[in-house]
């Protein structure tokens, strides 16, 4: 069969994104023929900054060489611009005469600089900022000439000022408004911004509107005149005013314009064939100039170009950051504050640091960050998100990381780390190497950084210092991650809550239907998203869900923690931290006879066997004959205690009483991620009882129960949830609580993350004011616990024997003895 | 000529699992994907050394248990951007018994 002719129009970020997603999609679909008017693969064009500074080379820059075309069998027509569209007959036709049909045409035109309709700007020596020839111009005048004035001081026109004083030259940015970067920064940034780039040696002038350009006796330009009168001496002017979308070809194809080209929710134009994407598109009504919201849009176009037809972009919140080396500096949103709003402030000039941030109705509108843009992702997130931050309120301006966050040495200011800096202590990466890797692989997001480098791919406590540090290198290109609305995992476009929402309407009752019910992109999923649909599974059915082993992660299959040396680590079950002589001298024994190379005690107060082999398990259960301690699950681990009541002279409370009893209450549960309790006898809280999952401090009057704390990779004080006074209403509420975490957290969220995410107003909403809701949720966790076996009794009476049984190579048992030596063709039956 | 040896009937590896064959010098993972293709990989990460045999399989593949490293079954060498390859070994069906060979 013939296949379809897709044509795109353009050879930017955009529009060759678009084609990789679409290649993923549907690599057979489409003979593909893209046009280029410049004479190169596609390129990173935000990094033309560093390589004005000399920091980067075109080389370091390309994306997709010839060769890449080449390779997917795309006809690439380089140097050659598209001048008419000729929809009647769906072919494009371009200034050399090349014309090419479609059947589906896309346009990624991107947008052309604005130039200022003043006399003399058709100079030689004035340029615009776009591409690598404008680059390349700047660099060659950078060589020659002394004076130099960029107009505009916006984003890109520092960036240009920046690159061309490092090359040498005298440079003076002329800008209309008051104050720098006036879209992205209040007066008071944008005065300390000047500062700072007014200390490396930049020039500027403020309130000034050019009147013309004057043009020296060689012909070139040799001076910039303003309205007031003034001139200025200038050898080279960039013209750095803003951009334009491409929209002349479309225009002039009769497609529907309005500032940019309008496309719908699919990316698709008002003629159905013709679809756009990138910096020449308008989407309900709004043009983005950022690189995320395009690749965001790419992926839905090239869903649609696959012909699935089964998402929709619909529109993008954007943040900025500035790409100047050694310049932090953010800012989202409405950043100025209209009617209503509030500011809160932080501003240390001579510490160099600046925060605000615009609050209306409890929720973050916008905010410009100075100096310190650690939190700028997190503050982003909670604009994004909508999230009510009253609760945050009195700390909020501290950020993210004013509580111990372990692992890089409490650093939290990405700028100015040297390049043998470590920034990821689980993985040993320096930023040096992230750096490189940016640049070189031509890395946008946090994701891919993690993929190519490792870094913060394991606990994840350095993601804030690895966000700034792409950001700084790819500047405005980088967007973080919209958490809020992120698919399961790579073989599905839908979100967790979707997928759990459609298993219970749907009564989806096995990992195949679910991954069939969504059209699952690979038909056995991955290693992400088969633990989490057994999972989800799981809780909704938790009596007719045929439990998937082959889907859980090792430790939840062989029900032991599996060690760096393959040998795995047991550790029974003892119900609030209080052992026997006899469960002791069990364990000794046990130790002894197995081998065990290490006895240690855990951090939740039960002892550890390290060093069992895999297939000595079932016997080392049988011997101890104790419950499993799920010391290895995303489940529930261990109620931690202290003394309480019955011995401590303090105490107030029976801690360990309360502490057993929520263990045999919650024994067997599993859940999204694993799940801590302590219980402290009195309000000097020897349990830690206040950085986990769940902690309940004993008083004198009652019980305060205190949730979402975490004592891990970033230390999280629990919030307080509600006061009881009798151990049954704890364990209502405290039931109630887990099992609302196990239905509505996603998987391989902790307590702390998942509330953070939905607030603890609603939590208190839906365990404190509302009885009937609690009851309920505590009956359903009831219910769900009530046939869970212990896996290791099931395990020692031979349930799934062959994991734990190794074959030996030509043994007796297996086969009569006889390694057979035969011809490939002729095997015995 | 290849010296073939049966390792165990298929239905004695779990779909979308494996075993651990023991050949005295180290370990073999005897893989099963979802289509019931077979295949066989010395039993150790290129990154750190774990287990392969114990981790998830899907598609062609496997996640290493320790740190998730993505090794493709079929060639042994790691799924991109990871780099590393362990070695492979020639398995095959024949009437229902899996056959090993350590040439």
């Amino acid at each position: 069969m013939k296949k379809l002719e897709l044509v795109m129009v353009g050879n930017g970020m955009a529009g060759i994104r678009t084609l990789e997603e679409l290649l993923k999609l549907a690599p057979d679909l489409y003979d593909i023929t893209v046009f280029g008017a410049e004479p190169h693969g596609n390129y990173n064009r935000i990094l033309l900054s560093p390589v004005l500074a000399g920091e980067m080379t075109i080389g370091d820059i390309m994306l997709n060489d010839v060769g890449w075309y080449a390779q997917h069998g795309i006809t690439l027509h380089l140097g050659r611009k598209v001048t008419r569209i000729d929809r009647a007959r769906r072919r494009v036709i371009a200034d050399d005469g090349t014309e090419a049909g479609y059947d589906r045409l896309l346009l990624a035109t991107g947008s052309n600089p604005v130039m200022l309709p003043v006399p003399g700007i058709d100079l030689p020596g004035v340029v615009a900022y776009r591409d690598i020839k404008d680059t390349g111009k700047m660099i060659e005048a950078a060589s020659h000439y002394r004076h130099a004035v960029v107009i505009g001081g916006g984003l890109l026109g520092l960036e240009a000022a920046n690159g061309l004083r490092l090359r040498g030259m005298d440079v003076t940015v002329v800008h209309l408004m008051p104050w720098l970067m006036e879209r992205q920064l209040d007066k008071t940034a944008a005065q300390m911004l000047q500062a700072s780039l007014e200390a490396r040696g930049l020039k500027f002038l403020l309130e000034k509107q050019t009147a013309e350009l004057i043009a020296g006796r060689s012909g070139r330009v040799s001076a910039i005149k303003f309205k007031d009168g003034e001139t200025l001496p200038a050898d080279l002017v960039v013209m750095a005013v803003g951009i334009r979308p491409g929209t002349g070809l479309a225009e002039a194809a009769g497609l529907h314009c309005n500032r940019g080209v309008v496309v719908n929710d699919t990316m698709q134009t008002y003629d159905p064939r013709i679809y756009a994407v990138g910096e020449c598109v308008s989407h309900r009504g709004v043009s983005y100039g950022l690189v995320a919201p395009l690749f965001e849009q790419a992926k839905v176009c090239a869903n649609h170009l696959a012909q699935f037809g089964i998402s929709r972009y619909t529109g993008s919140v954007t943040s900025t950051k500035l790409k100047v080396t050694g310049i932090d500096l953010f800012s989202a949103g409405d950043f100025i504050g209209s009617a209503g709003a509030e500011e809160i402030v932080l501003s240390d000039p001579s510490g160099g640091v600046y925060k605000k941030l615009v609050v209306k109705d409890d929720k973050i509108v916008g905010g410009v960050l100075y100096g310190d843009t650690a939190d700028g992702s997190w503050y982003f997130q909670l604009l994004r998100d909508g999230q009510n931050i009253r609760e945050l309120r009195n700390h909020l301006m501290f950020g993210r990381n004013h509580l111990g966050n372990a692992g890089h040495q409490g650093r939290n200011n990405a700028a100015d780390l040297p390049d043998d800096f470590e920034v990821c202590g689980c993985n040993g990466v320096c930023k040096g190497s992230i750096v490189k890797a940016i640049k070189e692989k031509g890395l946008f997001t946090l994701n891919d950084v993690r993929k190519h480098t490792k870094a913060s791919a394991s606990c994840g406590s350095c993601t804030g210092l690895v966000e700034q540090i792409l950001a700084s290198t790819v500047g405005g290109a980088y967007q973080p991650a919209d958490v809020s609305s992120k698919p399961l995992c790579g073989c599905t476009d839908y979100t967790h809550e979707e997928i759990r929402k459609a298993i219970i309407e749907r009564k989806l009752k096995s990992i195949p239907e679910a991954m069939g019910f969504f059209e699952w992109r690979n038909v056995n999923g991955c290693a992400s998203c088969r633990p989490a649909l057994n999972y989800y599974l799981l809780c909704a059915w938790p009596h007719d869900y045929q439990d998937d082993p082959q889907s859980r992660f090792i430790n939840e299959r062989a029900h032991a923690n599996i060690q760096k040396d393959g040998t795995y680590s047991v550790v029974p079950r003892i119900y609030g931290g209080v052992t026997t002589p006899a469960q002791l001298k069990r364990i000794a024994e046990v130790a002894e006879k197995y081998a065990v190379s290490a006895l240690r005690c855990t951090g939740g107060q039960r002892i550890n066997m390290l060093g069992v082999k895999k297939e000595d398990l079932p016997k080392v259960w049988a011997e101890l004959d104790m419950p499993s301690g799920f010391a290895y699950g995303k489940s529930i681990r261990t109620v931690k205690t202290c003394v309480g009541s019955e011995w401590c002279r303090f105490g107030v409370q029976d801690s360990t009483s309360m502490g057993i009893a929520l263990e045999k209450a919650l024994d067997r549960m599993w859940a999204p991620h694993k799940v801590k309790l302590a219980v402290s006898g009195c309000p000097r809280n020897c349990a830690e009882a206040t950085i986990k999952d769940v902690g309940i401090v004993g008083v004198d009057s009652g019980w305060e129960i205190y949730v979402a704390g975490n004592g891990g990779i970033k230390a999280e004080v629990s919030l307080f949830l509600a006061k009881m006074k009798s151990a049954e209403e704890v364990m209502e509420y405290v039931g109630a609580f887990i099992q609302l975490y196990r239905e509505e957290a996603r998987y391989l969220d902790r307590t702390v993350h998942w509330v953070q995410r939905v607030g603890m107003d609603y939590v208190k909403k839906r365990i404190v004011a509302d009885a009937a809701g609690r009851q309920a949720l505590y009956e359903r966790l009831k219910d769900a616990l009530r046939d869970e076996k212990d896996p290791w009794q099931e395990r020692m009476r031979g349930t799934a024997a062959r994991e734990f049984m190794p074959i030996r190579f030509q043994s007796q048992k297996l086969h009569s003895g006889e390694g057979h030596e035969q011809m490939d063709k002729s095997m015995p039956a | 000529m290849s010296k073939w040896t049966r390792v165990c009937p298929l239905e004695e590896i779990p779909r979308l699992g494996s075993r651990v064959v023991q050949i005295g010098k180290g370990d073999v993972a005897v893989f099963r994907n979802g289509a019931d293709e077979v295949f066989a990989l010395r039993d150790q990460c290129p990154h750190k050394g774990g287990p392969l045999s114990q981790g998830i399989v899907f598609d062609r593949r496997v996640a290493c248990p320790l740190h998730g490293t993505t090794i493709h079954l079929d060639t042994g060498e790691a799924a991109a951007p990871d780099k590393g390859c362990t070695h492979k070994y020639r398995v095959r069906v024949d009437k229902g018994d899996v056959y090993l060979s350590l040439d």
